[in-house]
């Protein structure tokens, strides 16, 4: 197969349909969730869940077919991480804030099935595959004490042998969805907690805890500059007993200060990074269309094939604009393409990112500047995407975390080597 | 289908042109730089590797399934890794080559192919860029006015490389008549044309480079590219942006891969540089528009070859590659230190020669 640009047809469906609930529905009610925080937008959850549902069940069958079989194992995700971001691409471009409150299983899904048994896949997963009230699910990592160091984490996990339970204690902070995971619907958390604390990072393990437990609460939900539709708990749990059979992977600690324990968070990063990078670049691209929308009105338009000096600054800019964001579109479409090749993909997932949270940074912050007065008011949309676009170069790795990653792949350094 | 992996056969026109680039290219790269010229040997076993002729379809001569930019960006960004003035040196018959493929008429094809599988580079250029700051592709100021069955060229050209012993010429000019970018077919010896003498460069220094003026030279009307129909000159833009965008990528790549390597052997205060953040995380930042650039070129490659029309991803290549392309190469210099700024060194040369893309507007051609 040669190199090739092509969007297959599938997808084009799939954007086609995207771009409708964007539009009609997510632009729509974006400003008054903005305004309103913690509402949650009604309407977007109740009209994805059913398209969610069906996506989760067919990943689940093949998930299940995949281990029923004696074929040799395909790496990869259930889900083609091509259509998926395109699909995140088109639903920022709607509003980020709602489509993190899409009913999915979110990285507890990415989780487990990364490292969950076929057993665990269906006890954990099934939920998101079937019924009339929408499920959600959340990853539970950071801590006060620890954020890009996830090796400090301190929430523990000791198994009660008599009962054969796992008892977590400990607090979780920044967990997005981690309201409507637990309060709100029938879903699971992925809590990451160490079974021994001497051990770091080969001590950590993913726990998973579902709704209802006895001894975790939701404590708070975060009053945040951006994305404020989305939902970012504060988990508390004390004494809160799971199943043994809850832990993802082996609960031994093979070696000692080795990075053992959190590969399987590092795995689902691979996944959810080229996600998160499309995602800012849909904000990005919601407002580069809408800087050049205006400035069209103004009789401006962006020539593609003049010379340097034959442009004003504002059309540099946009120009620039519009590069940065192809850039960072196309590392990450050879992400998730890698991905789906069952090939690694983790220095491209992190390259994606890394580019992707500061270009959309600064496009959305250009486009404020560009717009002028128009740019700064509430009336429009374009300064809370720039709130919105800030977000993407924090989570899921901060822009420095995520150049660190970078950089230690293409010197050929381990963590110890460049810290 | 979205793909990022090169055919098996583009694979070996990558290793082939890479092999030839490590071990005949950058070897003389400095001495050729400093003695502005590369061995006609080094040229020579270049030519044998059969790039351009391998690009051209069996249809008109060649022995290529069919022409592809994607194809040609590939060995175009091997080529400049080991060194750009020899890619741009080697590919100069491209500059003729290309065009004919996409706009010429069959009598032109029938005249002009042939010269491009010889075994020996044909001596054919092309000169499109004026000696101004404000030079605009599709508003040159060299005229051509029809006359009679033929076109009077006047004007002023610069940065035409290999123009002194060229036979042919491709002159790209303002069509007064027709308002419109042509180019055509002039003869190195045609009266009221001269070139020289030889420019004197920041960079690609191993290039022979000469203005060129024309003064009421005559060219007959069938040697308008394109005949009466013209040439497509907005396309063949996208086809110079792309090579160029390909070339900035090879240039950077190596650039990029020497900082690297300096980078983990050169220790001070007790340990290699690389291992403080400042250095890791400015090459990490290059390598990230490395790779930027060079998808940005393939894309753009890739829709020239669908048959699309790709001013804007052309466009957006070029100038995102003139940019990495001398962020890369100072970064390069950068990790250097004093040494990077010694000529003696590769880095200082390659961002030289990473300064002129914004210059080079048809100076290399996909």
């Amino acid at each position: 197969m040669p190199i090739s640009f092509e969007i297959p047809e599938r997808i084009q469906q799939n954007l086609q349909m995207a771009e409708a609930l964007a539009r009609g529905i997510m632009r729509p009610e974006a400003r008054a969730l903005d305004e309103n925080e913690h509402q949650r937008p009604e309407t977007f959850i109740k009209m994805t869940w059913p398209v969610s549902r069906e996506q989760q069940k067919r990943a689940l069958d093949k998930l299940a077919a995949r281990a029923a079989s004696d074929a040799p194992q395909r790496e990869g995700p259930g889900i083609r991480m091509v259509d998926m971001i395109h699909t995140f691409e088109m639903l920022s471009w709607g509003d980020v804030g709602q489509l993190l409150c899409m009913p999915t299983p979110l990285l507890a899904g990415a989780a487990i099935e990364a490292v969950g048994t076929p057993e665990q896949q269906e006890r954990f997963l099934r939920r998101y595959a079937e019924g009339d009230a929408p499920v959600w699910g959340a990853m539970a990592m950071t801590e006060p004490g620890a954020g890009s160091d996830t090796s400090a984490i301190q929430t523990t996990a000791v198994l009660d042998e008599a009962t054969n339970e796992w008892v977590l204690n400990g607090e979780k902070i920044f967990c997005t969805n981690g309201k409507l995971s637990l309060d709100e619907s029938n879903g699971v958390v992925v809590v990451w907690a160490t079974v021994d604390r001497s051990a770091g990072r080969a001590g950590m393990k993913p726990f998973v805890v579902e709704a209802g437990t006895p001894g975790v609460t939701v404590e708070k939900v975060e009053i945040k500059h951006g994305i404020r539709a989305s939902d970012t708990a504060s988990i508390v749990l004390k004494d809160a007993r799971i199943p043994y059979d809850n832990i993802l992977g082996s609960p031994e600690v093979r070696q000692r200060d080795t990075t053992e324990g959190s590969k399987g968070a590092m795995a689902t990063f691979d996944a959810s990074r080229p996600l998160i990078a499309a995602s800012a670049i849909g904000v990005g691209r919601a407002a580069l269309e809408f800087v050049k929308e205006k400035l069209a009105d103004e009789g401006i338009t962006i020539p593609y094939d003049a010379p340097y000096h034959a442009l004003s600054a504002v059309q540099r800019d946009v120009l620039e604009m519009e590069a940065q964001l192809k850039a960072a579109w196309l590392l990450t479409l050879r992400a998730a393409s890698l991905m789906d090749h069952g090939q690694a993909n983790n220095l491209e997932a992190s390259m994606a990112k890394t580019k992707a949270g500061k270009v959309v940074t600064w496009v959305t912050q250009k486009a404020v500047e560009i717009l002028g007065p128009l740019g700064y008011s509430r009336e429009w949309l374009v300064e809370k995407w720039m709130r919105d676009a800030k977000i993407n170069d924090i989570y899921e790795g901060t822009g420095q975390i995520n150049t660190l990653i970078v950089a230690r792949r293409i010197l050929d350094y381990s963590s110890r080597e460049l810290r | 289908m979205i793909n990022f992996t090169p055919t098996e056969e583009q694979q070996m026109l990558i290793d082939a042109v890479r092999r030839y680039s490590a071990n005949e290219v950058r070897p003389v790269a400095h001495d050729s730089d400093e003695n502005c010229g590369f061995p006609d040997k080094v040229i020579q076993t270049g030519w044998a590797l059969g790039i351009l002729p391998g690009n051209i379809p069996e249809a008109l001569g060649g022995f290529g399934e069919s022409h592809s930019a994607v194809t040609g960006a590939l060995a175009y960004e091997e080529l400049a890794y080991g060194d750009l003035s020899l890619a741009l040196h080697l590919m100069a018959p491209a500059l003729v080559a290309v065009p004919l493929m996409l706009d010429g008429t069959p009598e032109q094809r029938a005249e002009f192919m042939d010269l491009f599988l010889d075994e020996t580079p044909p001596p054919v250029t092309a000169a499109l860029i004026e000696p101004r700051i404000a030079f605009d592709p599709a508003r040159p100021q060299t005229t051509a006015v029809a006359e009679n069955g033929h076109y009077r060229l006047n004007g002023r050209k610069a940065y035409v490389p290999l123009a002194e012993g060229a036979e042919w010429i491709l002159v790209y000019a303002w069509n007064a008549g027709a308002e419109r970018v042509d180019a055509f077919f002039v003869r190195g010896d045609a009266p009221g044309l001269v070139a020289g003498p030889r420019e004197r460069l920041m960079g690609v220094r191993a290039l022979p480079t000469y203005p060129v003026t024309l003064e009421d030279v005559r060219v007959e009307a069938a040697y308008r590219l394109g005949g009466e129909a013209g040439a497509d000159v907005a396309r063949l833009m996208a086809h110079s942006r792309v090579a160029l965008a390909a070339l900035a990528v090879g240039v950077m790549r190596g650039a990029l891969e020497y900082a690297v390597d300096y980078a983990k052997q050169r220790e001070q205060f007790g340990a290699p540089i690389a291992t403080r953040q400042a250095i890791a995380f400015m090459l990490a930042e290059c390598a990230i528009e490395v790779d930027a650039a060079r998808l940005m070129a393939w894309e753009a490659a890739w829709k020239l070859d669908q048959g699309e029309d790709a001013t804007r991803e052309a466009a957006l290549a070029k100038a995102y590659a003139d940019k990495a392309a001398v962020l890369v190469a100072d970064s390069a210099v950068q990790t250097l230190g004093g040494y990077g700024y010694i000529r003696e060194y590769p880095v200082e040369r390659w961002l030289r020669n990473a300064r002129g893309f914004a210059a080079f507007d048809g100076l290399a051609m996909v």
